[in-house]
C-alpha cells in the first residue's frame, strides 16, 4: 500500500495550549505510516472572530491557506482544530458553489484560490482512511484502568452538510477508534453539546455552567477520564476545572486527553514523549498501569484458566467479595 | 443541581402595518441566502440550543422578529452576540434554514451598524483579530493581554497564569509568519472595499 500523505494544518492553538495535540498526533502518524507536510508559512484561519465580520473576508484568511495547499498538490489537508476545519469547509463550499463568492473573495488575496482541496478532520482520516483494523495492529500496550467518555465537541460533525463526516446526532468514530485500542469506552450522552467555545475570556460565567454539564455527564456515565478532538474543548474542560468546581460548588478531577495522546500510549510511547505533563488535571494515576499487550494476555489466560480450574474457590472469592461490599 | 429556568418573555403589540421593515427582511435574506419564510417556528432550534438561558430573545423568537422586520429589536439584542456557532439549530431545522448561518449574518450587520449589545465579546473578537493582522496566527497570551487592557477587566483568567506558565503551555514572544504582510493586506482590502461599497 502506498504511503498516505496529507497537507498537515497544525492551526495555532496546537502551537501554543494545545502542544500535546500536536505532538501526539504527529507520532501518532509515524506509526501509522502517514506522512504529513506542513503548508509553508501558513496562517490562521480567522476562526470565530472573523465570520463576526463579513463572510468574504473570513472565508478569504481560510482561503489564502487552501490556496497555499493547493499549491503543493497534495489535494487533502488535515487538520486536528474543528474551527479550523469548519473555517476551510465553509470557504470551500462557498467558493465552489458559487462563483460570485469565489471572485470575491478572491480580491482580496495575492494568490487565488481555485477550489482544489479538500479538507478533513484529523480524526476523520485516522478513522476512514487508516481504518480500525490498521489502528488496532500497531498496539503494543493496554490501558487497563481506562474508561473513556468520547466528546467530540459542537461542529466536529455539524452541520451535517458541511462537515460530511460521522454522524451529526451520535458520531461513533472516536468511540470506535478508541474501542479499537482495546481502551474501554463508555456510553457518553453529551457528545456534541457545547462547552461554550471561546466565550471562556469574555463570559466565564456561562462557560463554567456549560463546562460542568459536560463534565457531569461524563461522571454520571461512569468515566474516569474524557477523550477529546478540540483544543478549545480540552482548554473548557482541563484547564478551567478548577474554575468550574469553585463557580459550581463541585469537585471534578476528570483527566481530558487528546484522543491521539491515548493512540500513543496504546502504541507504546512514553507518558513524556505525548506530552502528558501539559495537562492541568493529571492522568498520571489512570495510566500507571499500562502493560505491554502479550503481558496484558496473558495475565487474562491466567486469570480465566485459573477461574476454569477452581469454580469452587472463585465461587467462595466472589461470596467474599459480596460480603464485603 | 442543575438550575430550572423559567423566563417569561414580555409581549409588547406591534402595529406590523406601520412597523415592519421590509429592507431589513430583504437585506438578511440577501446576506445570508436564506429563506427566512420558511421557519414555522415550531422551536427545534430553540429546544437544542445550549444558550437559550443567557438569551433575551430565544433564537426562534429571533427567527419570528426577523420574519416581521424587527430590525432595532434584532441588531440591540443580546442573543445574536452570545450565539456561540454551535450549529445545534442548523442540524436540527426541519425546514433546513441554517439558522446559525442567519445569526451570523445578524452580527455582521449589528458589528456594521455600531450596534453591539456584548461589548466585552466584541472586544475579545477584535483582540484576537488584532492578533492575526499583526503576526498572521494567533498569539494567545498578547491577545489575552489586549482584551484585558481594553476591557478594564484586567485580572480575567489570571488564576490560569501559574497552570499554564508550569506546564509550559504558552509561548513567550509570537510567532510572526513571513507572509504576515500579506495577511495584513487581506484585512487592508477588506477595510478598502467595505469603505467604497458604505
Amino acid at each position: 500500500m502506498a504511503e498516505k500523505e496529507y497537507a498537515y494544518f497544525s492551526g495555532c492553538s496546537l502551537e501554543g495550549t494545545a502542544k500535546e495535540y500536536d505532538t501526539s498526533f504527529r507520532l501518532v502518524m509515524k506509526t501509522l505510516g502517514v506522512t504529513l507536510t506542513e503548508p509553508e508559512d501558513w496562517s490562521c484561519c480567522g476562526s470565530t472572530p472573523a465570520h463576526t465580520v463579513d463572510h468574504v473576508f473570513a472565508a478569504a484568511l481560510a482561503a489564502r491557506n487552501l490556496a497555499i495547499v493547493e499549491k503543493m498538490n497534495i489535494g487533502t489537508l488535515t487538520t486536528p482544530c474543528p474551527s479550523c476545519l469548519m473555517a476551510f469547509k465553509k470557504a470551500h463550499l462557498g467558493m465552489t458553489e458559487d462563483e460570485a463568492f469565489k471572485d470575491q473573495v478572491n480580491e482580496l488575496l495575492d494568490e487565488p484560490y481555485e477550489g482544489g482541496v479538500i479538507s478533513k478532520s484529523s480524526l476523520q482520516i485516522i478513522y476512514e482512511d487508516v481504518g480500525l483494523e490498521k489502528i488496532a495492529e500497531k498496539v503494543t500496550h493496554a490501558l487497563p484502568d481506562l474508561k473513556v467518555a468520547a466528546y467530540y465537541g459542537c461542529i466536529m460533525n455539524r452541520p451535517p452538510d458541511v462537515a460530511q463526516f460521522d454522524d451529526p446526532e451520535n458520531p461513533v468514530a472516536m468511540d470506535r477508534v478508541i474501542s479499537a485500542l482495546g481502551v474501554e469506552v463508555r456510553d457518553y450522552a453529551f457528545k456534541t453539546e457545547c462547552c461554550g467555545a471561546a466565550f471562556g475570556v469574555p463570559k466565564r460565567a456561562m462557560v463554567n455552567e456549560l463546562t460542568y454539564k459536560v463534565l457531569s455527564m461524563a461522571v454520571d456515565a461512569g468515566a474516569n477520564c474524557i477523550a477529546v478532538a478540540c483544543p478549545l474543548c480540552q482548554q473548557n474542560l482541563d484547564l478551567r476545572q478548577e474554575q468550574v468546581n469553585r463557580a459550581m460548588g463541585a469537585s471534578f478531577n476528570i483527566p481530558v486527553l487528546y484522543f491521539t495522546q491515548i493512540m500513543g500510549l496504546a502504541y507504546g510511547y512514553s507518558p513524556k514523549e505525548l506530552d502528558m505533563d501539559k495537562l492541568v488535571v493529571s492522568a498520571g494515576p489512570l495510566i500507571k498501569t499500562r502493560i505491554p499487550i502479550a503481558e496484558y494476555r496473558a495475565m487474562k489466560e491466567a486469570e480465566a484458566a485459573a477461574a476454569k480450574k477452581t469454580p469452587k474457590a472463585r465461587e467462595a472469592k466472589e461470596a467474599a467479595k459480596t460480603e464485603e461490599s | 443541581m442543575y438550575k430550572v429556568y423559567f423566563q417569561t418573555y414580555e409581549m409588547d403589540t406591534i402595529n406590523l402595518s406601520e412597523k415592519t421593515n421590509w429592507e431589513f427582511i430583504e437585506q438578511v435574506q440577501k446576506e445570508s441566502g436564506e429563506n427566512l419564510s420558511l421557519c414555522y417556528q415550531c422551536g427545534n432550534c430553540t429546544a437544542g440550543c445550549p444558550y437559550t438561558n443567557y438569551f433575551d430573545y430565544p433564537v426562534s423568537m429571533v427567527m419570528r422578529l426577523l420574519q416581521t422586520g424587527q430590525k432595532d429589536t434584532i441588531l440591540n439584542s443580546k442573543a445574536i452576540w452570545l450565539c456561540a456557532t454551535c450549529e445545534t439549530c442548523t442540524t436540527r431545522c426541519p425546514c433546513e434554514i441554517d439558522v446559525a448561518h442567519v445569526m451570523d449574518t445578524l452580527r455582521i450587520i449589528a458589528r456594521r451598524e455600531n450596534k453591539v449589545s456584548e461589548k466585552d465579546i466584541k472586544m475579545f473578537y477584535d483582540a484576537f483579530l488584532d492578533s492575526v493582522k499583526r503576526f498572521g496566527r494567533i498569539y494567545e497570551v498578547g491577545t489575552l493581554l489586549t482584551y484585558n487592557i481594553r476591557s478594564g477587566h484586567f485580572m480575567a483568567d489570571a488564576d490560569l497564569g501559574p497552570k499554564v506558565l508550569t506546564k509550559g503551555k504558552i509561548r513567550f514572544f509570537p510567532t510572526k509568519i513571513k507572509g504576515s504582510d500579506k495577511v495584513a493586506q487581506i484585512f487592508e482590502r477588506f477595510r478598502t472595499k467595505a469603505k467604497k461599497h458604505g
